[in-house]
């Protein structure tokens, strides 16, 4: 066990180099920091000692070096377009996100788990094959599509419920939270459904076939000749077998929450970091867009690593 | 009064063209205390019975006539509800397959103690208590700490024991084993059919032992009913069946039995009901390119070792490794059939893949023809090699490619080793498949549509593609029926004759092993621990284990030997 997850920080740590590389390669190129900071009006003598300061003119490792080393603190520099150290920025932009991505995330989960068992169930019946339709649906309309048919319908048809940013939040510490006002919940409820919904229905569709696969095993067929339940027999015996394929796939599915926030976040103008990663393409503003791909990337190892760590926890034959 | 009485009974499951009859009005009792075994090949109805008794009949079949009573009380009428109350407290069911029949995520006690409440509805203290009772009764040693143990943790038996524990919870007074045996080897089978045959004598329990193996009928059963094709032909005490069967069909299954006590030259090539398909041999003779046989051994095995990993670690010494072959040596002679005898685990598998090359040796030398081939620097001695040598796997199912349609199957190897092409070997294939008796319009079909019997053959052809001299049997038979069994052991016994093909046959089963080998090897944990003439290894063993292993054979002295098989 503990070599294995030694292991798997290892495989992370190589991840992340590789993803530092292309975030670092970015500076050198799309665009000259250099021309950017000094103006139209330099003379050579400028350009060399700005390199010199800025250590342009050492060698590629060493700057590659350099920048992860920095980047490990947390200092990826600042932002051309804003002028403050980019930590800030995300800093402050990271809460919006992460509370968005959370929501949506458990929305997912709990609406996925509940329906799929419920389809599996009832597979046969006339609800579970209307979810099934409707769950089509789902999987084929793009989200920025979700988002501004929910806006018509909740928003400009019934008005009641805001169309875009956070609402009210409450300052804890050096969290922003939208979670503790009225209206901070209520602009959850829109962008959540909008960003979990592809989500929730491709776990309930995960879980409905799972489920359906694992009812057909023996040892379901054997703990019903033994006399349990139906009751036990499902949501003990088969729930926790179809739970074990479905931790992978969700982890990766709440990875992609976070990354894929970029498109609800600009159709609900939420100020997470999606949409500063937007902003930042159009201005070009390397340091945020590096900073931005590390972060995403360090999450997606995070939630991989905690995915393959759940997944020993909920099946012994691999712990050995 | 009879504790199962089974009158009449139909299941019937409807499809979309016709509706399917898996049971036709079959009558069965069983008293306490008897074991009733219930015999018939794949198909025959012989698990939906037992389905039917449980109340687990898979959807959509269902009982359309006839009646199940337990004790005075008619059950086949019950809903579920009634039924769960049954399960497990009065009747009980043992499967087959005990390395799926338990929960993999959940310890053994929480699976036994779950059972308990829920059947004899008391406290979590005693549950735990009779938990640990069980165990102790079905011989499983060390139980305080094997309660705590997930079922990947224990040995093929070792399972079968706690699924036998886990049907006993509530004292049921019914118990069906459906092919209880059969996933387990001779030894371990002999174990669970003790344990089985104590409990129908201690508890006076009765118990509906199906299986398709005539020696576990032999051995272990009070009374046995035939079944084929959904219908009983024949039923009675079990010496009486065995020995003077009445009906045709009980005849021609035992006659198609391989006996462990006399080597036949064929097998009867009985078939009831007229399924019985040819194998052209002398077709196949006819082309067969004449080769001269080289001086001494086709295929020599030299000090081969293989190393496979146990536990894997970060540091090279937390690694641990077990040698599933462990120094083996041995000469195939040109034309002889080589067996390899062994319990699972033994590494007769591991073997037979270190010599095609589908595993490379850790240490030792593969020799073929008298060339080395398992250096894979020899390009062109490796490529020869691997034209010359062919295997036919065990599992007909998994072996064959569901997407590919049977010609290409075949023509696979034709083409990998450039001998025909385009329409040659188009016509090629057609030949092998009319020759092992499927027939040349088997060529567009996919695997799925043959029975394995059928498969087995497709397997056949695929082999005979490239007109090998040398053909690695890995338990050929041992998914199979024992009538289509015997098929398959004929046709290999001619192309053993008329093409002087040599083999390595490995398998489990004894009494096949006896009438199919020349020479035998018997191999444990990774060792051969003898090696024989396969007649002097069967009357005259020199080493203790061989003595022992030959000991569990199935001793069939009920069966008949000589069958007076009818005329078609």
């Amino acid at each position: 066990m503990f070599s294995f997850v030694i292991r798997r920080i290892l495989q992370a740590l190589l991840v992340l180099l590789v993803v530092g590389l292309v975030a670092f390669a970015m500076f050198n190129f799309i665009g000259d920091p250099i021309d950017n900071m000094l103006g139209q009006e330099r003379t050579q003598e400028d350009v060399d000692r700005l390199k010199e300061r800025l250590g342009l003119d050492q060698p590629f490792v060493v700057q590659y070096a350099k920048f992860l080393l920095a980047a490990a603190q947390g200092n990826f520099g600042v932002s051309y377009e804003q002028g403050r150290p980019v930590a800030d920025i995300l800093a402050e932009r990271a809460p919006a996100t992460l509370e968005l991505a959370a929501v949506s995330g458990v929305f997912a989960l709990t609406l996925g788990i509940v329906l799929g068992v419920f389809t599996a169930i009832r597979r046969d019946g006339f609800w579970a094959n209307v979810i099934m339709t409707l769950s089509l649906v789902g999987v084929s309309l793009p989200t920025f599509l979700i988002g501004i048919l929910l806006i018509y319908l909740f928003s400009v048809e019934l008005d009641w419920l805001p169309s875009f940013g956070r609402g009210d939040t409450v300052q804890i510490g050096g969290w922003s939270t939208g979670l503790l006002t009225t209206s901070g919940l209520t602009a959850l409820i829109l962008p959540s459904i909008t960003l979990g919904l592809y989500q929730m229905t491709l776990i309930m569709r995960l879980v409905r076939s799972e489920m359906l696969e694992v009812m057909r095993q023996d040892y379901i067929r054997f703990a019903r000749a033994r006399g349990l339940s139906e009751r036990t027999v499902t949501f003990r015996h088969a729930l926790k077998n179809t739970m074990v394929p479905v931790i992978t796939v969700t982890g990766l599915q709440l990875g992609s929450l976070i990354a894929f926030a970029i498109i609800t976040e600009s159709v609900f103008q939420w100020p997470g970091m999606g949409l500063l990663f937007i902003n930042a393409i159009q201005f070009v503003d390397i340091p945020v867009m590096a900073a931005y791909l590390m972060m995403i990337s360090v999450m997606f190892v995070a939630i991989n690593l905690i995915v393959d760590i759940l997944y020993v926890a909920v099946d012994p034959r691999l712990r050995t | 009064m009879a504790l199962l009485n089974i009158r009449d009974l139909t299941v019937e499951f409807p499809t979309r063209r016709k509706v399917f009859k898996a049971v036709n009005a079959a009558c069965l009792t069983v008293e306490p205390g008897e074991i009733h075994g219930l015999v018939g090949e794949s198909g025959a109805g012989k698990s939906t019975i037992g389905a039917a008794v449980m109340g687990l009949l898979e959807r959509p079949g269902h009982i359309t006539g006839g009646t199940i009573a337990y004790r005075e009380d008619e059950i086949s009428g019950l809903d579920d509800e009634a039924m769960r109350k049954l399960r497990g407290r009065k009747i009980s069911m043992i499967f087959q397959d005990p390395l799926t029949s338990l929960n993999p995520l959940f310890t053994i006690r929480q699976q036994l103690t779950e059972t308990i409440i829920a059947n004899l509805k008391v406290g979590k203290v005693d549950a735990d208590a009779r938990a640990l009772a069980l165990l102790q009764r079905v011989d499983i040693p060390d139980p305080e700490t094997r309660l705590d143990q997930y079922p990947h943790q224990f040995s093929g038996g070792m399972r079968q024991r706690v699924v036998i524990a886990l049907a006993l919870c509530s004292e049921p007074e019914v118990i069906i084993a459906d092919e209880p045996t059969t996933a387990l080897d001779v030894a371990v089978q002999a174990q669970i059919l003790e344990l089985i045959r104590d409990l129908a004598v201690e508890r006076q329990v009765g118990v509906i032992l199906i299986t398709h193996d005539m020696g576990v009928i032999a051995d272990t059963t009070d009374r046995v009913t035939v079944m084929y094709d959904g219908s009983v032909v024949e039923s009675g005490p079990t010496a009486q069946v065995l020995g003077q069967p009445e009906h045709d069909y009980t005849k021609s299954l035992i006659a198609a039995v391989p006996r462990p006590n006399r080597k036949v030259h064929r097998f009867p090539q009985v078939s009831y009901g007229g399924r019985m398909t040819s194998f052209a041999i002398e077709e196949i003779a006819k082309g067969w390119p004449v080769r001269e046989a080289p001086e001494g051994a086709l295929v020599s095995v030299a000090g081969v070792t293989k190393r496979f990993a146990e536990k894997g670690g970060l540091l090279p010494w937390q690694r641990r490794h077990f040698k599933a072959v462990d120094d083996v040596s041995f000469d195939i002679v040109p034309g002889e059939v080589f067996g390899v005898v062994g319990e699972s685990g033994s590494g007769k598998s591991t073997i037979a893949r270190v010599i095609s090359g589908l595993y490379r040796a850790d240490g030792g030398n593969i020799y073929f023809d008298g060339r080395l081939v398992s250096e894979p620097s020899d390009k062109e001695a490796i490529r020869a090699f691997r034209q010359d040598i062919q295997m036919i796997f065990q599992d007909p199912y998994s072996s064959l490619n569901p997407r590919m349609r049977v010609d290409d199957i075949v023509a696979e190897p034709i083409k990998h080793h450039g001998l025909l092409s385009g329409h040659a070997a188009k016509l090629r294939v057609g030949e092998l498949l009319e020759q092992v008796g499927l027939g040349a319009d088997a060529a567009a079909k996919y695997p799925h549509e043959f029975s394995g019997g059928q498969r087995q053959r497709i397997s056949i052809a695929r082999a005979l593609a490239t007109q090998p001299k040398f053909l690695i049997c890995d338990e050929p038979t041992s998914a199979l029926d024992v009538s289509i069994q015997a098929q398959i052991l004929n046709i290999l016994k001619d192309l053993q004759e008329h093409l002087g093909l040599t083999m390595l046959f490995i398998s489990h089963d004894l009494p096949v092993v006896r009438q199919m080998c020349d020479r035998v090897a018997v191999m444990k944990q990774g060792r051969i621990v003898e090696l024989q003439e396969t007649e002097a290894l069967f009357s005259d063993a020199k080493e203790n284990y061989t003595r022992e292993l030959l000991s569990l054979m199935p001793r069939m002295s009920d069966v008949s030997d000589e069958v007076q098989l009818p005329d078609y």
